[in-house]
């Protein structure tokens, strides 16, 4: 195991008396608990830790923070790993173990580092221009590209882990626990509103974590203490650490994710209690984005060699992990925030050998304390080479022309192993901008800075362009009183906030690209993305094609387009962009800020609805003695229906034509719950399903059931079923299973927008009733044991109802039929369903009574020629199509009228629905075969229909089909064609009644 | 002309460190009138104005643009292109367009990427086996390829696909187009605009078009924050916005606007290598070039033109994503975003004169509009320059609306709609 030589012996965040195992690419290593891997591989002087993109160049951790472009890990193996995690961002626990993406063999020697060597033939975009010789080729090259590129690896098996989701509501929501956030939610919390912190960390406290300096006259570490402690006191807060705040949506609602089982003390390959990872969906009456800054890099030649970083990490790995990033360093800067980083890398021992201001004189506190350690400051200088490939070695210097745009005088070498640069600091606006808002451009910073609210949000802190920390403090604290004062929460005393030393800093000087010994592209990269190698040459490639505006620039060259979504490149990429351009960079703008901030885990959220939770699956009362009876099952809607019971022995048709048999010559039963019922009632409930089904209503009498259809506004049909007139004002409706809950939202959303003066209430009673369809000439039979009313065709008439006690069970009876057969539908309430059923079966033994399921139920309905809506219709058909004119009223008007009038609709030759019988009476066609007149010898054909339903017909001994045909009523007798693959079906068009054509078997055999 | 794009000149421009390639479109100022205006500079507008110029010899043409090409939709889509419709009106209309798509690098000299890699269309209940074997009978006798598999060919094509048995919606069965597949959205777009701007079609950005001016019925030119341009012919090409633009004319169309979330994961090595779309479980899904999943859910519930994503969605549509590929929980989400899609009541789209004379409208596509790209432009080219329909896009008139002539793809889309 490898020293952690570049750990400090004192200092820092973390744990030395934790020292946790982990292996990186094979090889074991130590760190701390409170270490990052990032951090703790740093300790270990590790060097190269990725490969690039595009050009697989060795690339070092660059940040400490969710900014990272290069050091992305595939996190453990098996079902737990990770793919393309920050190295920053990952908690180092006992027995992490990581490896490098996107290189092989090995991060050390890479094969992929050979597209360096061709990359000038790979500049932007040189996809679009080449590859398309010979034109069958480009799969070829693309599956070589695709194998190229992607970085981690998926896991090849499922998530054992499970995730959460939570609604929170709340006053106040302030986004990061840097120093901003803490005063916002101290002054929020104070005054007694609701209020919820989240910071991405574990640790709170924010960029003072890695800073020294004193808040309120005490260390900045201890005040952070302090603060948590009394916010953790407050009844009305919340503080959720390791939560990152990721989507801003409209209406103040947020998305974040907070991680439960990343744990430094606990490995994460150990089983827990509890989701991983939950989804907080948060409805804010205000926001305060305390989200903090981003450094952002200075852009020179070949600024990515491993060993180059932000001058700001360097300083966290020093001040938070008592890490030494290197034995020798170089900061290099355009202000006076980077002299920080000089300043406590000397202090904590570090050889400073220089310090390269691009600025002249540059003067202040910072330059002065500088100097005071004897620090070399070479002012009016730039870096204009880097030397070292897999480690950097040294680097070259230049002094910059009075103007600055040009390099002059000999080269001087210094030696360095860790170079620090700082462009300035970019707020962190990505929130404020998915709120709707717009950045704006600030000249003085050289940054997108909020601009006005288009939400109930505020920005505080860095994130709102105030860097200095005395200014954070006091930003956060009226962020805060203000949010909850706008959400009615007065300030109870006047609290004091927080204060701390105010350090004058000079202005920045902007320089985007920073010149070189060669133009950029021309020797050297300058790059911007280091994520996806996106160069300086790109840019101004990409703008010399035309591609100007900043939408174009990024989809042309990859620019942000990484899983860090630009956090440190886009900015420099936008300013490059502007001086191709020749314009100012508040008129490219800034792309859209796209949710997420951060990625976000695909089963954080999903939460549980995956697996059997991802649907609800519905089942009747009796689904438990339908399993007993060994059904198989249907999916129809969330419903599970028993298709067909299924005995010993027998194949699927055996057992359809015992079933179907049972039905006609016996009694079969049938469970017919699934269909929708709705309750509808109200003075103008008649008047109601009179505009709703294109039939009439108001006639029919108390006690009497009517088959209706309801048509869409076009015409077309849409739904249909039985509907029973239960009481003066009280109908209870029928639906098909599938279009229930459509059906109801139908009705409702007529009621409620364009019939409000109509009395008339509709509920979903689907579940409160079982129903059991009794169905076969010895159904009367049966049914009389069980209760006391008159059966007979004369008492109790086909299409009427009754209320009746059925097996000592109030219940309601339907007779209707969808057979053909004497059948009677009794709903009982759902908890007596299996008792009715269960007596059912037993008393009807001896008339073998069968229980069928729906493809029987299809069969006996399709040799009735009675249509499925969805089988037989398609959103196309019109009662006419389907020979049901005698259905449609013409004295009043219903929904779909209008349209049935319409030219299209009266045409001639439309499709109608017709029976199919094949020429071999055994052969089945198959449901969906196309029909044509004229058979050719090869597509294309013209086709005329095709079969919607087909099946083989116990009943009748051969097989029978409905289908629908172009003009097909007038064709009946004609043979028509099922050109299927390999053979064609000849069959002769009938009417689509194939059994008891005269009705005779409904009242009973 | 701009120069060929090749290995060569790739080669040749490198020695010269790229300084010597030209734009792919020029930038130029409007000229006072043109034989024919494209309000639009997506796809379809752009296609538009290259097939004027190619197969109608019309090259004193415009684009005019609001924002940027390929801004819209053209550029948010999850660049899939079948031709699997059901009604022989549409899947004629599509398969030009897959037919256009399959030469179109080479035409245009401009690398589109078109991957045909296969569109998976699965069954996951009776209904949508009957369905689905409707449709690719239909297909196959229109002359189109398309091919019904069993589970255990699905899962052979797609072994990360959960196609076991006791799934909450198990896979039936799938219809295959295999010439189906995905292209690079924006390099149709820019493709199309650096070919037309070879025939000197003028492509003219950030100018929007501010009124549609007529006279006696018939149209003059339009209105545009640059001024007044005048043409004889007019197109409106504005996906997401075509009921406003059409209303400049006086025009109300039957077409409502809903915004489509889209998202895609962050890049991984290559595990799904075709298109995999779902209606029961409402999901889409394949992987780019880059190694993006690129995912897309269903339409959302509530009219809109804020080109606004939700939370709602992103969560569904990542739960449909792990039911059918369950290795995919741990992946994570990079970006998410919406698109406008105009849609009309039968989910087919209007390529169509209008009654004002010499004014076409060209949209409603809905969810539908990036594989109908070149196609959509040919024809619209077509009605344009010929003042007439072409018999592909004939049944697709404004007209039908009122004879009730609909090509209802509302039962017949992958994914409900």
């Amino acid at each position: 195991m490898s020293a952690q030589k570049n750990r400090l012996g004192n200092g820092g965040r973390i744990n030395r008396g934790k020292p946790l195992r982990f292996t990186f690419n094979g090889r074991d290593y130590q760190g701390y608990e409170g270490d990052t891997l990032a951090s703790a591989l740093l300790a270990n002087n590790s060097g190269a830790v990725a490969r690039s993109f595009k050009y697989h160049r060795p690339r070092g951790i660059y940040s400490a923070g969710v900014e990272e472009p290069n050091a992305v890990v595939q996190l453990e193996t098996g079902a737990r790993t990770r793919p393309n995690l920050q190295a920053t961002e990952i908690e180092l626990y006992d027995g992490l173990s990581a490896t490098s993406v996107n290189c092989w063999p090995t991060v050390e020697f890479d094969i992929g580092a050979i597209n360096s060597l061709a990359a000038r033939l790979l500049p932007a975009g040189f996809y679009y221009k080449t590859f398309m010789w010979p034109k069958s080729f480009w799969m070829t090259y693309e599956r070589v590209i695709r194998n190229a590129a992607g970085l981690g690896k998926a896991p090849t098996a499922p998530d054992p882990d499970t995730y959460h989701k939570c609604h929170a509501h709340t006053d106040v929501l302030v986004v990061g626990g840097g120093p901003a956030g803490l005063a916002a939610a101290l002054a929020a919390g104070r005054t007694g509103a609701r209020v919820i912190l989240a910071e991405q960390e574990h640790d709170f406290g924010g960029r003072l974590l890695s800073e020294r300096g004193d808040i309120d006259g005490i260390p900045a570490g201890d005040w952070v203490g302090l603060a948590l402690a009394e916010l953790n006191a407050m009844e009305e807060v919340t503080v959720l650490g390791r939560t990152t705040c990721f989507g801003y949506y409209d209406h103040n609602y947020l998305g974040m994710v907070e991680r439960c089982h990343i744990n430094a003390a606990k490995s994460m390959l150990e089983p827990k209690d509890g989701p991983s990872e939950r989804l907080w969906r948060v409805r804010s009456h205000q926001v305060v984005l305390a989200t903090g800054a981003i450094e952002r890099p200075l852009v020179f030649a070949d600024n990515d060699r491993p060993g180059v970083m932000l001058a700001g990490a360097l300083r966290a790995y020093l001040n938070r992990y008592a890490v030494r990033p290197g034995r020798k360093a170089v900061i290099f800067t355009n202000n006076d925030d980077a002299y920080r980083s000089a300043i406590d890398l000397h202090d904590s021992g570090v050889e400073v050998t220089a310090l390269i201001d691009l600025r002249v004189d540059p003067d202040g506190p910072l330059p002065d304390a500088a100097r005071a350690r004897n620090i070399q400051v070479m002012d009016g200088w730039v870096i204009t080479r880097v030397l070292g490939n897999r480690r950097l070695r040294a680097i070259e210097i230049q002094r910059l022309t009075a103007d600055g745009g040009a390099i002059t005088g000999e080269a001087r070498r210094i030696d360095c192993d860790v170079l620090g640069s700082s462009g300035g600091w970019n707020p962190v606006v990505h929130l404020h901008s998915q709120s709707g808002a717009k950045a704006r451009f600030d000249d003085a910073l050289q940054s997108f800075v909020p601009g006005p609210a288009r939400q109930a949000e505020r920005s505080a802190g860095a994130a709102n362009g105030a860097f200095a920390l005395d200014d954070c403090l006091g930003q956060g604290h009226a962020a805060g009183l203000e949010a909850a004062k706008l959400a009615g929460f007065k300030s109870k005393s006047k609290t004091k906030r927080p204060t701390a030393e105010s350090i004058d800093e000079a202005p920045l000087k902007a320089m985007w690209i920073v010149p070189g010994e060669a133009k950029p592209g021309h020797g050297s990269k300058h790059f911007i993305d280091l994520h996806n190698d996106v160069t300086v040459a790109d840019i101004e490639l990409a703008a010399r094609e035309g591609f100007h505006s900043v939408e174009h620039v990024k989809r042309y060259t990859t620019l942000g387009m990484g899983p860090d979504q630009g956090k440190t490149g886009n900015i420099p990429g936008m300013a490059v962009l502007a001086g191709a351009l020749d314009t100012e960079i508040a008129s490219v703008g800034t792309t859209t800020f796209r949710p997420p901030f951060t990625p976000v885990t695909y089963g954080a959220l999903a939460g549980r609805d995956i697996g059997e939770f991802s649907d609800p699956a519905r089942k009747t009362a009796l689904h438990h003695w339908h399993e007993q009876a060994s059904a198989l099952f249907e999916d129809v809607g969330q419903w599970k229906r028993p298709w067909y019971y299924p005995k010993a022995g027998e194949t699927m048709q055996d057992s359809l034509n015992r079933e179907c048999l049972a039905v006609r010559h016996g009694v079969g039963i049938l469970d017919a719950t699934t269909l929708g019922k709705i309750d509808i009632q109200g003075p103008d409930a008649a008047e109601f399903l009179n505009r709703i089904y294109t039939n009439a209503w108001s006639k029919l009498a108390v006690g009497r059931c009517r088959y209706g259809l309801m048509l869409g506004e076009d015409g077309m049909v849409m739904d249909d079923g039985v509907t029973a007139r239960l009481a003066e004002n009280h109908f209870h409706m029928t639906t098909t299973t599938g279009n229930a809950a459509r059906v109801l939202g139908w009705l409702e959303e007529w009621l409620q927008t364009e019939w409000p003066e109509l009395k008339v209430y509709c509920n979903s009673v689907t579940e409160y009733w079982a129903t059991m369809t009794v169905c076969g000439p010895r159904s009367r039979d049966l049914l009389a044991e069980f209760t006391d009313i008159d059966l007979s065709a004369e008492a109790f008439p086909f299409m009427s109802f009754k209320q009746a006690d059925v097996g000592g069970v109030a219940a309601r009876i339907f007779r209707i039929s969808f057979t053909g057969e004497l059948s009677y539908e009794i709903n009982v309430p759902a908890s007596h369903g299996l008792g009715l059923w269960t007596a059912l079966m037993t008393a009807g033994e001896k008339y073998g009574i069968t229980p069928y399921g729906t493809e029987t139920m299809h069969i006996l309905r399709a040799e009735k020629g009675y249509i499925i809506v969805g089988q037989e219709t398609d959103g196309t058909m019109t009662p006419n199509d389907l020979g049901m004119d005698w259905i449609v009223s013409t004295k009043k008007d219903f929904i779909g009228r209008r349209s049935l009038s319409r030219t299209d609709c009266t045409r001639p030759g439309r499709k109608q629905l017709v029976g199919l019988l094949t020429d071999n009476p055994s052969e089945v066609l198959p449901e969906g075969a196309q029909l044509v007149f004229d058979v050719k010898p090869q597509p294309p054909m013209d086709m005329v229909g095709h079969v919607t339903s087909s099946y083989y017909s116990a009943a009748l001994g051969r097989s029978i089909a409905l289908a629908v045909v172009k003009g097909g009523a007038d064709r009946m007798g004609e043979t028509i064609h099922a050109p299927l693959i390999g053979k064609t079906v000849n069959c002769k068009i009938t009417g689509p009644v194939f059994y008891d054509p005269d009705g005779s078997r409904i009242d009973g055999a | 002309m701009t120069s060929r794009y090749s290995i060569f000149s790739l080669m040749r421009n490198a020695i010269g460190y790229h300084q010597g390639w030209q734009r792919a479109w020029r930038s130029p100022e409007p000229k006072p009138s043109y034989d024919a205006i494209i309000i639009g500079g997506g796809g379809h507008g752009l296609a538009t104005a290259y097939y004027l110029a190619k197969e109608h010899g019309i090259t004193n043409v415009a684009v005019i643009e609001k924002g940027w090409i390929g801004g819209g939709n053209t550029g948010r889509n999850t660049t899939i292109i079948r031709s699997n419709y059901l009604w022989d009106e549409s899947a004629r209309l599509y398969d030009k367009s897959l037919r256009l798509y399959e030469g179109l690098s080479q035409e245009i000299n401009f690398n589109v990427m078109l991957s045909q890699r296969g569109v998976l269309n699965l069954a996951h209940n009776l209904h949508d086996l009957r369905e689905i074997s409707r449709r690719v009978n239909a297909i196959r006798l229109n002359g189109f390829d398309s091919e019904m598999l069993t589970t255990e060919q699905v899962q052979a094509m797609v072994p990360i696909l959960d196609c076991s048995k006791d799934a909450r919606y198990p896979v039936l069965g799938a219809s295959l187009q295999k010439r189906g597949g995905v292209a690079r959205h924006d390099g149709v777009a820019w493709g199309y605009a650096r070919a037309a701007d070879g025939y000197g079609v003028d492509i003219i950005q950030n100018c929007e078009v501010t009124g549609i001016v007529r006279e006696g019925g018939k149209v003059t030119g339009v209105e545009t924050t640059r001024g007044l341009i005048n043409a004889p012919k007019v197109g409106i090409v504005t996906a997401g916005h075509t009921s406003h633009v059409a209303a400049m004319a006086g025009l109300r169309l039957p077409i409502e606007s809903y915004p489509l979330q889209a998202m895609v994961s962050e890049p991984i090595k290559p595990v799904l290598d075709c298109v995999v779309m779902s209606g029961a479980v409402h999901a889409y899904i394949s992987q780019s070039d880059r190694g993006e999943m690129v995912m897309g859910a269903g339409i959302d519930h509530f009219t809109s033109y804020a080109q606004r994503s939700t939370l709602a969605v992103v969560e569904q549509q990542m739960a449909a994503v792990i039911k059918l590929i369950p290795i995919l929980s741990r992946l994570r989400l990079m970006r998410q975003w919406a698109g406008i899609v105009d849609t009309c009541p039968d989910a087919s789209p209007i390529v169509s004169k209008t009654p004002v004379d010499g004014l076409y409208v060209n949209g409603g596509w809905g969810t539908g509009g990036f594989k109908g790209t070149p196609g959509s432009g040919w024809v619209f080219a077509h009605t344009m320059a010929r003042d007439e329909p072409h018999e592909l896009n004939a049944p697709f008139t404004l007209d039908r609306f009122t004879t009730g002539a609909l090509i209802d793809e509302h039962g017949a889309a992958a994914v409900a709609h």
